[in-house]
């Protein structure tokens, strides 16, 4: 009989605390008792494959999928997910939601006054493909306000959730605008104790993939936690 | 970390109140399994916080094996990953999800796993998602389970759902964030 290794837990600094009070929510959202080591099982080591089919065509242009053409800035977000080896992660699903470019999300809870745009859903999704690579043709969004504190507002920013190989490689994050002065006020951003691992979450500008005349394009690549060779019990499509 | 020579892992963000744009999709494009048919469990409950309000706006995605106890595969005839479930709870707060029962599966190092999802919860006010796991009570394989004989004694009925009445296939399971009934959560 082997013995189980107990999950690593993440890189100090590297990822926000669960009690976190300059985010109020956070406060009466997380737990305080001690979190139980966890045995990497089969159940951490394997994870969900998503095929192809749950895709629909423009799932990854969120400026084609309302007919017509969303007001704002057009940009292309792109880049490679990467494993803690820096090898790409092939068939990962990313998702991503955001505001429009007046700073509004199309959901019923968002009671921010600035306008609905008709043909903006904000809602995307792509697998990588075998480089890891992934690509999203959208708008640039606003930066809006939320009651956190006195006159706070979001940074621009496009939510990100992927799925890699094996389910504890799941990520739920935000990624950033290079420039944007908002970052340092920001509680959700600065919940990333480490500079350098805070700074990861803002794209870099890419004039290579920019389109001229037509996009601006910004560069993101994600780094997943666990290796990409992770094991499925039956053969992976 | 991006352009070192140790790659770090992306930090995470909250998936703030307007999660649903993005991520329900994956609910409706899910097939459909009706509660009560062969081979289902539907488990039904409610995330409560630290004051016992419960949240409006949480995201749970259950991990598990399939009925034969395995891992990793895609559900025949759609590109929907067997084993995987994701739900939002509704506007009370309160989840209900019809999974296929999963079987007893290895843990990898000879001994075998109880029945049992791992469980991410996902919340406005959590930067970071909970890992939990929630075991089926009454289930035989329970007591020599590795992880859950883990956890604390007096804790571990946190991670047990209850059948609404014995031997049925609805089964009950809260999520508490915080407070002296504070749901086991792991590290990660
Ligand atoms: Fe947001």
């Amino acid at each position: 009989m082997s013995t189980l290794n107990h999950v690593t837990p993440a890189l100090e600094g590297t990822q926000p605390a669960y009690n976190f009070p300059p985010y109020v929510s956070s406060v009466a959202r997380s737990p305080r008792l001690p979190l139980v080591l966890l045995p990497e099982t089969l159940t951490e080591r394997c994870g969900p494959v998503f095929g192809q089919g749950l895709l629909l065509p423009d799932d990854n242009d969120l400026t084609a999928q309302q007919g017509g053409d969303p007001q704002g800035e057009r940009i292309y977000v792109h880049g490679r997910v990467l494993d803690e080896d820096g090898q790409p992660v092939r068939g990962a699903l990313v998702e991503i939601w955001q505001a429009n470019a007046a700073g509004r999300y199309r959901h019923k809870v968002d009671t921010h006054d600035a306008p609905l745009d008709p043909h903006f859903q904000g809602a995307g999704r792509a697998l990588t493909n075998d480089d890891g690579y992934y690509c999203f043709k959208t708008i640039k969004p606003g930066a809006y306000p939320w009651g956190n504190h006195h006159n706070a507002w979001r940074p621009a920013h496009i939510h990100f959730s992927l799925f890699g190989a094996g389910i504890l490689s799941r990520l739920v994050t935000q990624m950033y605008f290079p420039g944007d002065p908002l970052q340092p006020l920001d509680p959700i951003f600065n919940s990333i104790p480490d500079e350098a691992a805070r700074q990861g979450l803002v794209a870099r500008l890419d004039m290579e993939r920019a389109e001229p005349n037509y996009a601006l394009a910004y560069a993101w690549d994600i780094v997943l936690r666990g290796r990409s060779e992770t094991l499925f019990e039956e053969a992976r499509r | 970390m991006k352009g070192t020579e140790v790659w770090i892992a992306d930090g995470s963000q909250t998936v703030g109140p307007y999660f649903r744009i993005g991520l329900q999709y994956l609910v409706e494009r899910a097939p459909t399994l009706v509660p009560g048919a062969e081979g289902t469990v539907t488990i039904r409950g409610r995330v409560l916080d630290r004051d016992g309000a419960a949240v409006p706006d949480a995201l749970l995605e259950f991990w598990g094996a399939n009925a034969e106890g395995k891992y990793g595969s895609v559900a025949s005839g759609t590109d929907f990953p067997a084993g995987f479930y994701r739900v939002p709870t509704d506007g009370l707060g309160a989840f209900e999800v019809t999974v296929q029962r999963p079987g007893v599966s290895a843990a990898g190092d000879g001994r075998s796993q109880a029945p049992h999802f791992l469980v991410l919860v996902f919340m406005r006010g959590l930067l970071r998602h909970l890992l939990t796991r929630v075991y089926f009570a009454g289930d035989e394989s329970n007591a020599s389970d590795p992880v859950l004989q883990g956890t604390p004694d007096e804790r571990r009925g946190t991670l047990l759902a209850q059948p609404v009445v014995p031997g049925s296939t609805l089964m009950e399971w809260n999520l508490v964030l915080q407070g002296a009934d504070e749901t086991v959560f792991f590290a990660w």
